[in-house]
């Protein structure tokens, strides 16, 4: 089989052209009118959308770390509350033991003074019983005695009477 | 200022990029022409040697080109009998690879599926017929073949796909059955005649708009059908709509979702144009060009994978000059028509030069305006026609080492020789089909850039 050689591609022809033209004409308006400009609409829409996404998300990254560090400040400052807190218990505890310390001293000084005084006021009492009980006695014995020989010397019974004063007033 | 700097370092690194490329793709363009040249060579060869066939019709040229139509069917009538019968002995020919492959990157009036021939409409005007519109099934070509007609319509053929014109006014008109076709070199231009009754009637090449350039030009008759290469544009044209348009439409019905199916494969694309074309080199305003941007790369890589499909027409739309021509013609429009105030001075006045380099660079630059079309229509032409050429070439090793069926074990070597380099081609072919639009659509937008660019701003702030 013999073809025409004819390099007929090199040589643009009249229909070729102007079908060419019309379609490619009608491609270029359907395609931009109906699928190529949707497209690129939405492709512009999607990637604002991505990046406005990707925005929020660091937004709230950033957000989350502002939270986070705030909340690190709040547990250190209540960390030193808590320290200033115990402090100040230990403080007052010390204070509270050495009053109590101090006023137990006191009382037990006031009651150690009163017992003394309660101890002299009975030794006293005693003291004066026990000298009563010696006049008493002494009387009892002066009276033996004196009855014996002085019972009818009233300038005796006077010396004696005024001896006993004597001792009472001591 | 910084954005716009950092547009032209991108631009720049583009460009280098772009440059390998074509360094690449120059240097197969290279080995294309070499082969090509070579079986062309070799074709001469046999028919120096060959006294059947090509021969025939260089002995009996002399006198027929002379006789020409003037003299009408009597002339060619007492040649056909002097040569003994002329039509139907002519077909066997030496295998010509290079008119082969030449033969099948043309664009033709069938549409043709592996060896199956479908009929497409023709719509012809010539100045004595005015328009004929009927389809390309009336000249009777074979459902199985090479779309020779057997049937003449008002004195138009169909030669080997392609409508001709026979241009003898000695032709009957209406529908005449015909024997056969006669290819012919006469001073270097092939030409094809028709073979009714025993006579030889030379046909016409439809018109083309080379101006006479390629060897083309204005002839007796118009052709406007819906040819090959017009159905190609066509069924590419309407898959890419649809494709996108569903892309459109899941994205309007799944907003605020992830991208799904369909949507994953097709949305890198128009990413792809929008991020490393459009925006490097038209900035801001980019999205009143994005659109075009989009089409031009979209139809061009379309039709140029679409070309690729073995045994599926196998159409060479962006292998062909016209198609090439629109969308340059397009390109070329769009920066024109942009371009702002400092792209017209520029132009026409060069500033901050001298009076005598002025002399010299505004003729140059009115030219530039021309070539960079020029350049974008064929690039793309010569790049896709060549891989084809290459392909077909390879391909045709079978025949060529199968001595034309005569040496089978000729043809079986031929046959493993050709499915591996066709088989390394094609992958070639599939780099060289986004290559191509890639580069098509970054130099469109290169010009367009260049073209809206503000340039007193730029130097102002420098």
């Amino acid at each position: 089989m013999i073809f025409l050689a004819d390099f007929s591609v090199i040589k643009p022809d009249f229909g070729l052209l102007f079908w060419t033209s019309i379609i490619f004409c009608l491609f270029w308006f359907l395609m931009s009118r109906f699928a190529l400009g949707p497209i690129t609409e939405s492709l512009k829409k999607r990637q604002s959308d991505i990046q406005d996404a990707l925005d929020e998300a660091k937004k709230a990254k950033e957000e989350m770390a502002s939270l986070n560090a705030r909340n690190e400040e709040l547990i250190k400052e209540a960390q030193v509350e808590r320290a200033m807190i115990m402090k100040e218990a230990k403080n007052a505890k010390e204070t509270i033991i050495s009053e109590a310390k101090v006023k137990a001293k006191d009382d037990a000084n006031r009651i150690v003074a009163s017992a003394r005084m309660e101890i002299e006021g009975q030794k006293k009492a005693a003291l004066l019983e026990v000298k009563n009980k010696v006049g008493q006695m002494a009387l009892d014995i002066a009276e033996k005695v004196i009855r014996k020989d002085l019972k009818a010397n009233p300038e005796q019974v006077g010396l004696v009477t005024k001896l006993v004063e004597e001792i009472k007033m001591n | 200022m910084l954005p716009l700097h950092r547009f032209s370092k991108r631009a720049f690194l583009l460009l280098k990029i772009k440059h390998r490329m074509r360094k690449i793709i120059l240097s197969f363009l290279y080995i294309a022409v070499l082969t090509l040249t070579g079986f062309a060579q070799d074709g001469h060869d046999h028919s120096g040697h060959n006294h059947s066939g090509h021969d025939h019709g260089h002995q009996t040229q002399n006198t027929q080109d002379h006789s020409g139509h003037d003299h009408g069917a009597q002339g060619h009538g007492d040649h056909g009998n002097q040569h003994g019968p002329i039509c139907g002995e002519a077909q066997d020919h030496e295998f010509d690879a290079g008119a082969n492959a030449i033969h099948h990157i043309a664009d033709a009036n069938v549409y043709s599926i592996g060896p199956f021939m479908i009929p497409l409409p023709c719509i012809l005007y010539s100045k004595e017929e005015g328009l004929k519109t009927f389809l390309s099934s009336k000249f009777h070509f074979a459902g199985y073949g090479h779309g020779d007609g057997h049937q003449a319509v008002d004195r138009y053929v169909l030669d080997g796909g392609t409508v001709r014109r026979i241009t003898d006014p000695s032709f009957p008109k209406g529908n005449v059955p015909i024997s056969g076709f006669i290819h012919k070199e006469i001073n270097k231009q092939h030409t094809s005649y028709v073979c009714y009754n025993n006579k030889l009637y030379p046909t016409d090449a439809k018109s083309t708009a080379d101006a006479g350039l390629f060897g083309g030009g204005i002839t007796s008759f118009y052709d406007f059908s819906i040819t090959k290469n017009v159905t190609s544009m066509m069924i590419v044209c309407s898959l890419l709509f649809f494709l996108f348009r569903s892309v459109a439409k899941a994205m309007e019905r799944r907003v605020g979702m992830a991208p799904a199916g369909l949507q994953n494969f097709l949305e890198p694309f128009v990413t792809f144009i929008r991020d490393e074309v459009a925006i490097p080199f038209l900035g801001p305003k980019y999205e009143k060009y994005l659109p075009f941007l989009l089409c031009v790369f979209l139809f061009i890589l379309g039709l140029n994978l679409f070309g690729q499909i073995p045994f599926f027409g196998g159409a060479n739309v962006t292998g062909n000059l016209a198609v090439t021509a629109v969308l340059a013609i397009f390109a070329f429009l769009i920066t024109n028509i942009s371009g702002n105030a400092d792209y017209w001075k520029h132009l026409f006045l060069a500033p901050g030069t001298p009076w005598f380099v002025k002399i010299i660079l505004i003729p140059v630059e009115l030219m530039g305006v021309l070539i960079k079309p020029l350049t974008l229509m064929l690039r793309l032409f010569a790049n896709i026609t060549a891989g084809h050429m290459v392909i077909l070439i390879f391909v045709s090793f079978i025949f060529i080492f199968g001595k034309n069926g005569q040496s089978i074990p000729g043809a079986g070597l031929g046959a493993v020789g050709a499915t591996l380099l066709t088989l390394f081609m094609m992958a070639i072919e599939l780099i060289v089909a986004f290559v191509q639009a890639f580069v098509f659509t970054i130099l469109t937008a290169s010009y367009i850039g260049a073209s809206t660019e503000e340039h007193h701003h730029a130097e102002a702030e420098h």
